[in-house]
């Protein structure tokens, strides 16, 4: 997975997202630890200090916690996973909505087309 | 020791009747990674010469650590100048003693690994070199010293895109907690990423010195969208 940023919201902020979409999508599983500051900062190409501004955050979100001198973790607790994928997904969906709002469907229009893409999907 | 790296009290620079810095009040912590940013003939090169004691205030003072800048100052900075002052008769091992001679803390090792990883023959002449090939030597010397303040004066303009990003990724692995970093350039949008703060001058006055994100936040847009904003012909 690519670290990818655009130009309009702090780099920070686009790690926090970018770090919780890793870790919701499996690729940092629970209990991992994660790799140094330093490291992470490097394969993004970003400030350490901006890496750990995000790391810290994430911290105080529980997503991460850090066992002393031993590194940082990813969190065990899937309950609180599975909340911030619902919460990054309820996201996707406002975005969606507002995007297809934009082109001028109603709700009823966008169900009967979101069926037909995912039938079209199956086959 | 000093909180802050370093310091310009009232700092102005007079050349004839033109104001080429002009009352800079400037406070820089330690290990941030600075962005310096201007159109030309802003006072970005006149500021970092101050910084590196080239150049003498006319009204104002300069303390790096604490202590105005002298003999004591060198040690710890580390300076890459807009143009090149080495003997282009020189092969990279002869430079890399001149620098050994000079400089407490080169790291030759560090310098000849970084060589290696950019391809480049460490008995080549200077003379026979690419401009970007050069500037490339040049931030391989200035990165290997083990320095308090760099000073980089324009350091990629030259080098190619790959190159860029290599130079970039040893600003980052080198960093230092206690270190920091001042990088002037023109190539916002290739640097950005890695800058703590931005610091604007324009007419030899700062206008603005801010954090990266609390920009970003503010105006919700890059840096480089900022600039061409602010500055716009």
């Amino acid at each position: 997975m690519q670290w990818i940023f655009n130009e309009d919201s702090p780099i920070y902020l686009q790690l926090i997202e970018q770090i919780q979409l890793r870790i919701v999508s499996g690729i940092y599983r629970p209990g991992l630890k994660l790799p140094s500051v330093r490291d992470l900062a490097k394969e993004a190409a970003v400030n350490p200090n901006t890496m750990q501004r995000a790391l810290a955050e994430l911290e105080t979100s529980l997503l991460i916690y850090s066992k002393r001198t031993a590194g940082r973790f990813v969190t065990e607790d899937l309950t609180l996973i599975l909340a911030v994928k619902k919460k990054l997904a309820q996201e996707k969906l406002k975005d969606f909505l507002m995007n297809m709002e934009g082109l001028g469907y109603t709700t009823e229009e966008v169900l009967i087309l979101l069926k037909e893409s995912l039938e079209k999907k199956e086959e | 020791m000093a909180e802050y790296i370093l310091q310009c009290n009232g700092l102005s620079k007079h050349f004839g009747s033109k104001f080429a810095l002009d009352q800079i009040q400037l406070n820089i912590k330690k290990g941030r990674i600075v962005g310096l940013l201007g159109p030309n003939g802003s006072g970005k090169t006149t500021l970092i010469k101050h910084l590196a004691g080239l150049l003498t205030p006319t009204t104002g003072e300069v303390l790096i650590n604490g202590v105005p800048v002298g003999v004591e100052t060198k040690k710890i900075v580390s300076y890459l100048p807009d143009r090149t002052y080495l003997n282009d008769w020189m092969k990279v091992n002869q430079i890399f003693d001149l620098f050994a001679d000079f400089y407490e803390d080169f790291d030759r090792s560090k310098a000849q690994d970084m060589l290696k990883r950019l391809d480049i023959n460490p008995e080549t002449k200077l003379k026979t070199m690419s401009k970007g090939t050069k500037e490339k030597v040049q931030l391989i010397l200035v990165m290997s010293r083990e320095a308090s303040l760099y000073l980089l004066d324009e350091p990629i303009g030259g080098v190619d895109p790959a190159a860029r990003d290599y130079i970039l990724d040893t600003v980052i692995t080198n960093y230092n907690a206690n270190a920091s970093i001042i990088i002037s350039t023109h190539l916002i949008s290739d640097i950005e990423k890695i800058l703590d703060d931005i610091l604007f001058i324009q007419n030899g006055k700062l206008i603005l010195n801010q954090s990266t994100d609390v920009i970003r936040e503010k105006y919700g847009q890059s840096i480089d969208k900022y600039f061409r904003e602010e500055f716009k012909c």
